[in-house]
């Protein structure tokens, strides 16, 4: 099921998809689904797609939306539709652009096609999350906030550690920097509150803890998030068909790997 | 075909017009930070718009011509100069095999693009694009900008529709060009009433305070030393918010004006991050950004408000403008260059 969704505006060429009345958690993978389908479309004008947590951004070109229009292939309600662009686009100096009055707005021609394309989609079957596994060596050099960070929560390092992996997590979004997931669902005895000046270099594969967020760093970065252990697991690789190993809505468990499992994998002595 | 780095500038990278549809994986959509100077210098050497070339940025690089070229470079003044002459901006020059070519620091505007013929800079695309994503490490060469004896790849120069019409400029100190060009852009930063960026209010515009509301639309601001390819951030008055609500992260574009928690705007740019949690004040228009990426720090600029109709009533006007130069262009190079 999709939720019920108010759109609006976000500069002259991309408009903000959004849940209307309290967020749930699982709107999240509404947002990831939403995106799914609107790509599956194939909407030539429709240009890039940013689901979030409880928003998705749709890019689209307002020429080629535009092109629909004069081309008839925008139909729903337009009348309506012109009424409200005239009401709502006027800037609040009280200057009034001079438009057609027949002809819809790019905004708000894109705005009716996302919604068409929604509907269109309704029983279109969403995908099944995945769950990844991450195996993740924890502390000594790969970790080192752990022990700070364990001693801030009240708990052992051996049991900061049996918490971070005794969840299920849900990819909210890949954000801040290519493949970077936001994960959901870390045991609130565990949160860490962010560096007062972030790293400058963290690097590649870092597990990090920022609030009540967690996450791992996929390229090396500067960081404001405290660093528990690491992963060789490749987030992003350009070379692969989907760059980002994770997408919004898969599941994620980490578990503990020891030193020798890594080194061995490792080029470095 | 071939363009030698002997000095690479502050920082030059190959920039096209980007790579989207992988906002997904948070990939910027990035690209030229000036698209329409881009846009404009790959016309006048015959080339597709879109085709990669050199974004230079406030203190240009020097480049040896191992072959013959055909070149333009549009944007900034950057005091270019071909075998120790004025090379001339905003129209192609045909250069011949070990002429230098250098660039100074930016007189007006901050980024100058290079364009050769050939379609363009030939280094290997990365997902759809050939821009340089120096946070991703992606595109141009070995994602990051260039260095020195970096070797550009450029097409075959005979195969190039304007090299024809390149034959019947009279050469002189290993270089020529014709007498017409596209309409310069001057950019004005350093004059006191700034650059005038048209913005529409965004999505938290109604959390400023009442005096803040009005200062965004009025005030002057100062670009700021720490502004690049991701944001271009300014300094003046502060603009306070009414509530200091947290919002969940969410998508941001280039042209979006956030407002930190200290008041200071940043207008985010071509290789922005995907999402964002601070408020938005406003949106640079489209059609404008080609300004904000030519504003320099030190200079000045402010913000005029418009509507969302009339930022795209605007932007298509501005492609309507491009359609008709790239028509005019193509004349000109296909009548064999007579002037």
């Amino acid at each position: 099921m999709l939720p019920q969704i108010a759109i609006e505006p976000l500069g002259d060429r991309a408009l903000v998809v959004k849940r209307t009345g309290v967020f749930v958690h699982s709107d999240t993978k509404a947002m990831a689904d939403m995106a799914d389908l609107l790509r599956a479309a194939g909407a030539s004008w429709l240009t890039d797609l940013v689901p979030a947590i409880d928003t998705l951004t749709v890019v689209y070109d307002p020429l080629a939306v535009m092109q629909r229009v004069s081309a008839g292939l925008v139909t729903s309600n337009t009348g309506e539709a012109v009424a409200e662009d005239h009401r709502m686009m006027k800037s609040r100096s009280g200057t009034e652009a001079d438009m057609g009055d027949e002809r819809l707005s790019p905004y708000r021609a894109a705005e009716l096609e996302v919604r068409r394309m929604l509907a269109d989609a309704v029983s279109h079957r969403t995908r099944k999350p995945r769950t990844v596994v991450i195996p993740v060596r924890y502390g000594g050099i790969d970790g080192p906030d752990l022990p700070e960070a364990a001693k801030r929560s009240g708990l052992s390092e051996e049991a900061f550690i049996a918490l971070h992996t005794s969840v299920e997590y849900e990819v909210a979004m890949i954000g801040f920097m290519p493949g970077f997931p936001y994960l959901m669902g870390l045991p609130a005895a565990i949160f860490q509150p962010r560096l007062t000046s972030p790293r400058r270099s963290v690097p590649a594969g870092s597990v990090g803890i920022g609030g009540s967020q967690t996450g791992i760093y996929p390229l090396e970065t500067p960081g404001g998030w405290r660093l528990i252990g690491r992963t060789q697991m490749r987030l992003f690789d350009p070379a692969r068909d989907e760059p980002s190993l994770l997408r919004a809505g898969d599941k994620l468990r980490f578990v503990r790997i020891g030193r020798r499992d890594l080194e061995a994998g490792e080029d470095t002595p | 075909m071939s363009l030698r780095v002997e000095k690479p500038g502050l920082h030059t990278t190959v920039q096209d017009l980007g790579r989207s549809g992988w906002r997904k994986d948070a990939l910027a959509e990035g690209g030229a930070m000036d698209r329409y100077a881009l846009r404009v210098a790959n016309l006048l050497v015959g080339n597709d718009e879109g085709a990669a070339g050199l974004e230079l940025t406030l203190i240009g690089p020097v480049f040896v011509a191992e072959t013959d070229l055909l070149l333009a470079v549009c944007g900034a003044y950057m005091t270019p100069h071909v075998n120790g002459d004025e090379l001339p901006m905003w129209r192609p020059v045909w250069i011949s095999a070990g002429a230098r070519i250098s660039f100074g620091t930016a007189v007006d505007g901050c980024r100058a693009y290079v364009a050769v013929a050939g379609g363009g800079i030939g280094t290997a695309p990365v997902l759809g694009s050939r821009s340089t994503d120096t946070r991703a490490g992606i595109g141009g060469i070995a994602g990051r900008a260039l260095r020195a004896a970096d070797v550009l790849p450029c097409g075959s120069m005979e195969a190039a529709p304007a090299w024809r019409a390149a034959i019947s400029w009279s050469r002189r100190n290993g270089w020529a060009a014709p007498g017409w060009f596209a309409p310069p852009v001057a950019y004005g930063g350093g004059a006191a009433d700034g650059i005038e960026l048209r913005a529409m209010p965004g999505a938290e515009f109604g959390r400023l305070r009442e005096a803040a509301k009005a200062a965004l639309f009025r005030e002057r601001y100062h670009v700021a030393p720490a502004s690049d390819r991701m944001g271009v951030r300014l300094a003046g008055p502060p603009l306070e918010l009414d509530d200091a609500a947290e919002m969940l992260s969410h998508g941001v574009v280039p042209g979006t004006v956030q407002v930190p928690h200290g008041g200071a705007p940043i207008v985010l740019a071509a290789d922005c991050q995907t999402t964002g949690g601070y408020p938005k004040a406003a949106h640079v228009i489209t059609a404008d950004l080609a300004l904000l990426a030519q504003a320099k720090p030190g200079d000045r600029i402010r913000f005029r408000e418009v509507s969302l109709l009339e930022a795209q009533q605007i932007y298509f006007a501005l492609e309507q403008s491009m359609r008709h130069l790239a028509a005019g262009i193509q004349l000109r190079l296909s009548y064999n260059g007579s002037t």
